[in-house]
């Protein structure tokens, strides 16, 4: 299975002045990294800029509106993420454990896991996919 | 924490740390069985412990100095009774066992399990032994997991492992890394057992098994992680590539009765697009190198072009063709020399392919081979000669292992029976 670690911001993170991330910090989380890869784990991992360098795209009653960060809520925002393969969401979490505090203070992180084709097996009546692959057959011929 | 979600714990600790734990303890002690014994002692260990004292923050450490001490114990406790059973017998030849240098546990040799899977992968082994030794050894499966995935008696594969320990045993592998020569053998072998647990992952996603699509992820695990000790080897890298690209198709590889799908009609919409962007990415890194392109990285080259094809009338099938002929030349076989056929029938037409296939129809290798006949139908039926077609199919349909594989060129087959209008 796939899953979505992120790092939550916080009000360091999110600041005008906010100082890039100590030596001791980059060291401990390069570490992390490299366990990581060589474990095979992870598939992707980035860090986000401050969500005053984002933009945010409303969709309202059919109309849309550009929001030009930075973004309240600094709790809900996201300031760097990891795409991970492990086996369960145990494995997960053990990984999660071991990853470096990646701030000073107080700061979580999140482990979402991903949709995979399986999730759909209920929502999906055999009818419904049945359908749904005749027709992407009949597209498919159509586009020979 | 309660007990069972504490043991839910102790066991994703187990599965992170077993390959470390036990690569390191064969680096010293040099012997699988007493590795695997000594790392067994400290999860029973930790299972003891931890529920009263609570998980250790560095538990890989605490179980590393658990079977440190551990083995210390044991071997002088055989120590002590050799050298008691030699004095009795009065044995003029008498050595005593040497204790393993148990300090060096707490040198971070960080290629362990490199040097794991080069051994759990010796030619020595037959195939079958390598795999359920690389997925228990480096995996951290469970012998009733590798059985469950294999479609084995679990008795089968524990025995499988058990001869397979001794066997290195007895012709004392040593567990160092092969140089020379030997090292690219070994690599190969490396890379094959890989490919094939990634293959009998991927042959069986048209099963219900939930294990094998699992055997996918844990070969593009294994390659991953030979792909960040092993930098400066293109075939890992060609390998990975190739895994990724093919593992990127495995949702539109069937439909939603469970028959596969063949690449032509798969929905590309529903093809991996991060998993074919690490697959590209892989593949530009191993074209790169400078020892040129093994047949790993030629098979993911092809891939590639499929890949990078928006619809199935735009594959580049010229360049596909040409890279079959490259690889036919580092690994000939008349598997790739029908795969190749199959190309060059779409680059020039179905005449072009049948001179082709013709060619290695009578190749022993393919005797029984169902794609050899499918290939063969589609061509002849393609070239309007219907009667021969038929056959073919059938032919092909009496072959195969596979249900839905059988449905699929029955029907085709049947479609046949009908006069062409």
């Amino acid at each position: 299975m796939r899953c979505m670690v992120m790092v939550r911001a916080t009000d360091e993170s999110e600041s005008e002045t906010q100082a890039m991330p100590s030596a001791e910090i980059m060291a401990a989380m390069n570490r992390f990294n490299e366990e990581l890869v060589q474990a095979g784990v992870m598939l992707a991992g980035e860090g986000l800029k401050p969500s005053r360098d984002g933009k945010r795209v409303r969709f309202a009653s059919g109309r849309q509106q550009v929001v030009d960060g930075p973004f309240a809520e600094t709790r809900e925002l996201i300031a760097g993420f990891w795409l991970w393969q492990v086996r369960s969401m145990d494995e997960a979490l053990e990984w999660a454990r071991r990853c470096p505090a990646p701030f000073v203070g107080e700061c979580e992180i999140e482990i979402r896991p991903l949709y995979e084709e399986a999730d759909f097996a209920e929502v999906m009546s055999p009818e419904l996919r049945e359908s749904e692959a005749r027709l992407r057959g009949q597209i498919a011929d159509r586009a020979r | 924490m309660e007990t069972a979600e504490l043991h839910r714990r102790i066991d994703a600790v187990w599965r992170l740390e077993a390959p470390k734990l036990i690569g390191a303890l064969v680096r010293v002690v040099r012997d699988i069985d007493l590795a695997e014994e000594l790392a067994q002692d400290a999860l029973v260990s930790a299972l003891e412990r931890w529920p009263d004292s609570g998980i250790p923050d560095n538990p890989g450490a605490w179980l590393m100095t658990t079977a440190r001490n551990r083995g210390i114990d044991l071997l002088r406790h055989r120590q002590l009774a050799e050298r008691k059973h030699a004095m009795l017998g009065g044995d003029p030849d008498f050595e005593p066992h040497v204790m393993p240098d148990f300090d060096a546990l707490d040198d971070d040799i960080g290629d362990d399990r490199l040097r794991l899977i080069f051994t759990a992968c010796h030619p020595v082994l037959p195939h079958e032994a390598r795999i359920a030794l690389t997925l228990r050894l480096l995996g951290g499966l469970t012998t009733a997991e590798i059985a469950r995935a294999f479609l084995q008696p679990e008795p089968t594969v524990a025995q499988r492992i058990v001869r397979a320990k001794r066997t290195l045993a007895e012709k004392r592998v040593p567990y160092d890394m092969p140089r020379g020569e030997e090292r690219g053998e070994r690599l190969a072998s490396v890379l094959g057992v890989i490919y094939l647990i990634f293959n009998e992952g991927y042959a069986a996603t048209a099963g219900e098994d939930w294990m094998r699509p699992a055997l996918c992820e844990e070969a593009l695990r294994l390659g991953r992680m030979l792909a960040a000790l092993e930098q400066d080897e293109p075939e890992v890298l060609g390998l990975l590539a190739l895994m990724e690209l093919q593992a990127s198709r495995t949702h539109a590889r069937v439909d939603a009765s469970g028959r596969p799908v063949l690449l032509d009609r798969q929905d590309r919409t529903r093809w991996d697009r991060l998993a074919i962007a690490r697959g590209q990415a892989l593949l530009a890194r191993a074209i790169r190198h400078p020892d040129g392109a093994g047949p790993h990285t030629l098979q993911a080259a092809i891939a590639a072009c499929h890949a990078g094809a928006p619809t199935a009338a735009a594959t580049d099938w010229p360049r596909i063709a040409a890279l079959y002929a490259l690889l036919l030349q580092v690994a000939p076989s008349p598997v790739i020399e029908l795969n190749r056929a199959v190309a060059v029938s779409r680059a020039e037409g179905p005449a072009a392919g049948l001179v082709l296939v013709e060619a290695i129809a009578d190749a022993p290798a393919l005797s029984r081979y169902a794609p050899l006949p499918a290939v063969r139908g589609d061509l002849l039926e393609q070239l309007g000669r219907r009667d021969e077609a038929r056959s073919e199919f059938r032919r092909a349909a009496e072959l195969t292992t596979n249900a839905g594989e059988r449905e699929v060129m029955l029907a085709r087959a049947a479609a046949l029976d009908i006069p062409a209008g």
